[in-house]
């Protein structure tokens, strides 16, 4: 389940979660604005969220985080660091006996309480406020590096990232025009298959890589009856290859509402790391690229 | 009748009221013990000679010692904390004694008349529904809206049930039971709905919630939710009096003079205000409720004089050491509470009932 912070919508609920923030945040504006005037240099670091993370490491301020939270497991190493617990439950006396001089905090962090306690007490307290998409990897790359005193790495990372995005957009406009429906599989259970529709990271992370969704209708995680399986009529399988029961292809293969679609003749499966795939961190356009690459061998893409 | 005054006057054989005195002020001294231990335990390692310092320095010399951010976890952290757990284990655990002593079935709780359904599934609703159909009052109420919602819920949902079963001025705790099923059947499949709706990050705010916790606790959640606790307190010796005529039936607790009537409906009032306000704030909480009543009944007998405060009192002090378990030993993050409640209670529960070659079922 740590998977979970990622799986949903990148753009959904921006506006919301917007406005939510701004509440849970008012205290802190000032603490906010204060910090990136000065922007000291950040030695104990509390990083809460998994893009958060991974772009501190990338940043090379791996060694300055003395505590992650339980969706911080990309690169492997921020796993070992102390937990902090889920980044939507965090306890704030837990995090104070971290004695850090920094708290990063990815969009939709709480409970609010909790936060108005770690403001007050003092402690740097910075909010990247851009929700997790392709668009914001640049900004949220650069308002990081000015949370740490890192803003030349960070505008070198961030130009890169912005990059590869521009440079993935181009090669992709030369795909055959016919797009692969693709059918993101998150579970399968007792024969039902989870699969995402609109508005989620997945779907996001599918148009990306230059596919369609091929579930158009629904909207979020659903259980799909077989009959809306078959209608899908998906071209190729995407799936993740974490968890401790990962979905296979010989399992979603056999499923009956599955075994008369293209997807099936052609034997199209495509597994990929979870945070990869759906993180939206700095990876965000070699993981749709990759993906473009295995739905779109024929493409020659890269 | 004259029997049941007889009873009421003398003491008889079987007589526990010494037992019960000993009890309360055991539970007291137990109380004392787990806000201490509440106060002093956490991540941080603010200990007792921290405590200490700071009350000296509080109370004596007008100037604190301590560092700022050993404050902050005192002030700001620990002691709103300590508070909250105190009112919502005091007002769970009389809920519970109450709502056994209403329907004369040790099994009763408050989800009985309906209020952790109500609470579950208005707070549910403002976890899926918050930030979309519902964002105006969510933006409107800010951190407050969800404890508001579950609270209304509650509300609601118990009033409900008590006039479905109040027919012509009369109340049947048969009636409440059964209507009480079929609600709960309503709210369940509305409150699942709801889940079928919800996005991930929503599923996982709802586990969390129907776990509990005093995570996030402010002397603002404290204070709104102690006129509650309190007024169920100051009601405690005439809902102790009616509950224990009660005993003896509906028509015998009326010949004895008790407003049977009143009665019922002043503790359906005090348990939807006081165990709503506690799952309000701090989530369901699952066999607080249950478990603390229960060892009081093993241990001081049936009469509510000295169950139903000794019940408010053991709730408290399972829920501080709950709590200061659930704070450390996941330490930094912290574990949801109803885990560590059933944990602890379960097995101290079936031990004392095996130890008793299970007649305290049937007492």
């Amino acid at each position: 389940m740590r998977l979970s912070s990622r799986l949903t919508c990148p753009d959904r609920s921006g506006l919301p979660r917007l406005v939510l923030a701004f509440f849970g945040f008012a205290l802190l504006s000032s603490t906010v604005v204060r910090a990136a005037d000065s922007q000291p240099e950040a030695h104990r670091i509390v990083s809460v969220g998994g893009t958060v993370t991974e772009i501190l490491y990338d940043l090379g301020a791996g060694d300055r985080i003395v505590a992650v939270d339980s969706t911080s497991f990309y690169p492997p190493e921020a796993a070992k660091k102390p937990n902090v617990g889920y980044m939507r439950r965090l306890s704030a006396e837990g995090i104070l006996a971290q004695t850090p001089d920094l708290i990063l905090t990815e969009a939709g962090s709480g409970p609010p309480d909790a936060l108005a306690v770690l403001a007050q007490s003092g402690i740097r307290l910075i909010n990247i406020a851009e929700p997790p998409a392709a668009e914001t990897v640049g900004a949220r790359i650069r308002a990081i590096g000015a949370a740490i005193g890192k803003t030349s790495e960070a505008d070198a990372l961030a130009g890169k990232a912005d990059d590869d995005l521009a440079k993935l957009k181009a090669d992709l406009a030369h795909l055959p025009p016919e797009r692969k429906r693709v059918m993101f599989v998150l579970s399968i259970a007792n024969g039902r298959i989870m699969a995402a529709g609109k508005e989620t990271a997945a779907d996001a992370m599918i148009r990306l890589a230059g596919a369609t969704n091929a579930l158009a209708d629904s909207t979020g995680y659903k259980p799909l009856s077989d009959e809306a399986v078959i209608a899908a009529a998906p071209d190729v399988i995407l799936t993740m290859d974490q968890g401790a029961a990962p979905v296979k292809a010989e399992d979603v293969f056999a499923l009956p509402a599955l075994a008369a679609s293209p997807a099936a003749k052609q034997k199209a499966f495509v597994s990929m790391d979870s945070l990869y795939l759906l993180g939206f961190g700095p990876r965000t356009a070699d993981a749709a690229r990759e993906l473009a690459s295995r739905l779109y061998p024929e493409a020659a893409i890269r | 009748m004259s029997i049941a005054i007889d009873i009421a006057q003398q003491p008889a054989r079987g007589d526990r009221s010494q037992q019960g005195a000993l009890a309360l002020a055991l539970l007291s001294a137990l109380l004392v013990a787990a806000c201490l231990i509440s106060l002093t335990s956490g991540p941080t390692g603010v200990g007792l000679r921290d405590l200490v310092s700071y009350l000296a320095g509080s109370l004596l010399s007008g100037h604190q010692t301590l560092s700022k951010q050993d404050l902050i976890v005192l002030e700001a952290v620990r002691l709103p904390r300590t508070l909250l757990g105190l009112l919502v284990g005091a007002g769970l655990g009389l809920s519970g004694a109450m709502m056994q002593g209403l329907f004369r079935n040790p099994l009763a709780d408050p989800g009985i008349v309906g209020v952790t359904s109500g609470a579950s599934l208005a707070a549910v609703a403002a976890i899926v529904l918050g930030p979309t159909l519902l964002l105006p009052l969510q933006t409107a109420l800010g951190a407050q809206f969800l404890p508001l919602m579950a609270f209304a819920g509650a509300l609601i949902n118990t009033g409900l049930l008590y006039r479905i079963a109040t027919r012509g001025g009369q109340t049947s705790t048969v009636a409440l039971v059964l209507s009480g099923i079929s609600i709960g059947a309503l709210t369940m499949a509305a409150t699942g709905l709801l889940i079928f709706l919800a996005d991930d990050r929503a599923l996982r705010d709802i586990t969390f919630w129907s776990l509990g916790s005093l995570g996030g606790a402010t002397y603002g959640k404290a204070l709104s939710i102690a006129p509650f606790i309190l007024a169920a307190l100051a009601l405690l010796p005439f809902l102790a009096r009616g509950l224990d005529a009660l005993v003896l039936g509906d028509a015998a607790a009326f010949h004895m003079g008790i407003p049977v009537e009143r009665l019922k409906r002043i503790s359906v009032l005090v348990v939807a205000g006081a165990c709503g306000a506690s799952v309000a704030v701090a989530g369901s909480i699952a066999f607080v409720g249950i478990i603390v009543p229960h060892l009081l009944r093993l241990a001081i007998g049936p009469s509510h004089r000295f169950l139903l405060p000794g019940a408010a009192l053991g709730g408290a002090s399972l829920l501080l050491l709950a709590d200061s378990i659930a704070r450390t030993v996941a330490a930094p993050a912290e574990l949801p509470i109803g885990i560590i409640t059933a944990l602890i209670g379960a097995p101290v529960f079936l031990l004392l009932l095996l130890g008793r070659g299970g007649r305290g079922l049937i007492d």
